[in-house]
């Protein structure tokens, strides 16, 4: 819609002093923008370049070798972020699409006013405040585990699904409900039969980018996940996640830690720019 | 998305109004983990940090010793660490994130507008860790060869060595805040460059989205008076997006805030009061990071708990601030 208005192409009245303000501030707009972007190309080029030749098999099929020692992979803290994401999503998805239904069904429901609210002040909390409450929560009674790592991701995840789902579920026209309500349906089998079908595909793209943001945090997993070097799929125990290897391989003095945590960013970032884009993708196709 | 309007659904004989209160229920009860979520956290944290509240009270805001050795705990630096690295960043970010708001919706033609947009959208995808990666192995060796390089100098060689003596009796002056006190890179400054950079793409796109809002006829009108493309963006575009722009600020505010590891792995880990920007300080969400896992003495672990909450209490009124702003200032009839 932007380029719908040129600049008039008349442009003798203009005085020297007024065009060159137009042009240094175009500019100098590109040349912001252009920094804005260059980050996120230079972090690509440097992961691709640092990280692309520790992408073997071994890679994904070997835990880390000991300290000090060359060779292995992350095998555990692929499986494991798939654990705890796969958790966190039974979560983060069963609360957060009900809580959406119940944002955009219910609007003149008391309680509807409070759950909007709570849901986006929660969406503010910082990642590792929810560490600490799921620390509390779950690690002072049971220890370390994987699970305590999901629960904190899918409180993560809540309310970007509310919102993303009350949304989407809003722009599935009345006409639709009042029709399902006409043939004698209640209520109830409108929403789940011709709402949430309807709106199926604009939930999926929400859930994809919660999921998409919460796969990257390492700050609640520290404390709650911990992190293990060995390959486990019991979520009572301790469990690694791709981003915990990174961050524990950049903050070490080894040269191979530190190579695994680069081929670890490269592979995150690679899964979570695909998830990004098809989610948009899909999304913006209506 | 798929029109289900023509698929008729089979009727179900007999349903009355009954189930419609069960499944309201239901959804009520799921609804509710999201309130429970909220309390459940502000109990959590608040039964764990009653010690510190109990013990230390409000002083604790206010004393500037953090050492666990002496088990004593004043959070003034990483309060003042906390608001420097955000505030500071904000205001760095701030025209960039705006210009290329301006640049994705006034000046890129269509063909590139989107993808510059979905870059600046992924720049918000990027994990904490990854960036905080980058930082270390990429622009903290740069700073460290620019403060080595600072040194070599010997007219500044005398400058670092009288701010050293300063530094050392824990105190600074102006020109010291500015005199490189490390050498690896890491510290204050570096933490501000990466938090600039995870921050900006929450003010660029709900700029981006405030500025179309913009009502077509007011670029026209002014267009039609002779303006150039600057003046219409200046005195008709930003003055009508000005507050949404601001909610957007005050949002990358609490992102800032609350941002924890890209910090934590580069800002040093010091819990000093501030000396020179290119040394080392903390901040809150990066002591909870760096001390919380090994905090064994209970008020030590309550502390770090304490500075969990501040934190919670903190951005919840910032995002509050923000959403009321969005709110109030979004032109109505546009949604």
């Amino acid at each position: 819609m932007s380029a719908a208005t040129q600049a008039p192409a008349r442009r003798h009245g203009l005085s020297p002093v007024r065009r060159a303000q137009n042009l240094l501030m175009g500019g100098l707009i590109l040349l912001a923008t252009l920094l804005v972007v260059a980050p996120l190309i230079l972090i690509f080029l440097y992961l691709l370049r640092e990280g692309l030749g520790a992408m073997n098999l071994d890679f994904f099929t070997r835990v880390p070798a000991p300290e000090g020692e060359t060779g292995g992979g992350l095998a555990n803290a692929i499986l494991g972020s798939v654990e705890m994401l796969a958790m966190a999503s039974l979560l983060g998805v069963t609360v957060g699409v009900a809580g959406g239904i119940f944002l955009a069904e219910y609007p003149r429901h008391p309680l509807m006013p409070t759950i909007r609210m709570v849901s986006d002040v929660l969406a503010g909390i910082p990642a590792i405040v929810m560490g600490l409450v799921a620390y509390g929560l779950i690690v002072l009674q049971f220890g370390f585990s994987g699970l305590a790592g999901a629960v904190a991701l899918g409180f993560l995840m809540i309310p970007i699904v509310v919102r993303t789902t009350e949304e989407v579920l809003k722009l599935v026209p009345q006409t639709v409900r009042e029709a399902g309500l006409a043939l004698g349906l209640p209520k109830w089998l409108v929403t789940l039969r011709i709402v949430l079908p309807a709106a199926a595909g604009g939930i999926v793209t929400g859930v994809m980018l919660a999921l998409a943001r919460v796969a990257g945090e390492a700050a609640p997993l520290l404390f709650t996940a911990f992190g293990n070097n060995q390959i486990n799929v019991d979520p009572t125990k301790p469990m690694s996640a791709l981003p915990l290897e990174i961050y524990r391989g950049a903050t070490s003095a080894y040269d191979e830690n530190q190579r695994l945590a680069k081929a670890g960013a490269l592979l995150l970032i690679t899964l979570i720019f695909l998830t990004s884009l098809l989610a948009r993708r899909a999304s913006r196709r209506k | 998305m798929s029109e289900p309007t023509h698929t008729r659904p089979p009727r179900p004989a007999g349903l009355s109004s009954a189930s419609d209160r069960v499944f309201q229920g239901l959804i009520l009860l799921l609804a509710g983990i999201i309130v429970l979520v909220f309390v459940l956290s502000v109990y959590q944290l608040g039964r764990e940090s009653w010690p510190t509240l109990q013990n230390i009270g409000l002083p604790f805001f206010f004393q500037r010793v953090w050492n666990p050795v002496q088990n004593e705990y004043g959070a003034v630096a990483m309060v003042m660490g906390t608001l420097v690295t955000s505030l500071v960043a904000l205001v760095i970010s701030v025209p960039l994130a705006v210009a290329s708001a301006l640049f994705v919706a006034e000046y890129a033609p269509k063909w590139l507008a989107n993808p510059v947009g979905y870059l600046i959208e992924l720049l918000a995808a990027v994990p904490s860790v990854v960036y905080g990666l980058w930082a270390l192995f990429v622009l903290a060796p740069v700073l460290s060869r620019w403060e080595q390089g600072f040194f070599t100098d010997p007219g500044k060689l005398a400058l670092y060595t009288s701010c050293k003596t300063l530094w050392d009796s824990g105190q600074t002056n102006l020109q010291c805040l500015f005199v490189p006190s490390s050498f690896d890179g890491r510290g204050l400054a570096l933490a501000v460059i990466i938090l600039t950079v995870m921050i900006l793409p929450y003010t660029a796109s709900v700029a981006r989205d405030v500025i179309r809002l913009v009502p077509q006829d007011q670029r026209e009108a002014m267009y039609a008076l002779g303006a150039t493309k600057w003046e219409v963006i200046s005195r008709a575009i930003l003055p009508y997006a000005r507050a949404g722009i601001l909610g957007g600020v005050i949002l990358a505010l609490g992102r800032a805030l609350g941002e924890t590891l890209a910090v934590a792995m580069v800002i040093g880990d010091s819990q000093d009061l501030l000396k020179s920007i290119w040394g080392g300080a903390s901040t809150m969400a990066s002591v909870i990071a760096n001390q919380f896992g090994d905090a064994q003495e209970a008020l030590h672990r309550s502390s770090v708990v304490t500075l969990g909450l501040s934190l919670f209490v903190l951005s919840v009124a910032v995002n509050f601030v923000a959403r009321l702003i969005i709110a109030r200032l979004t032109p109505k009839g546009i949604q």
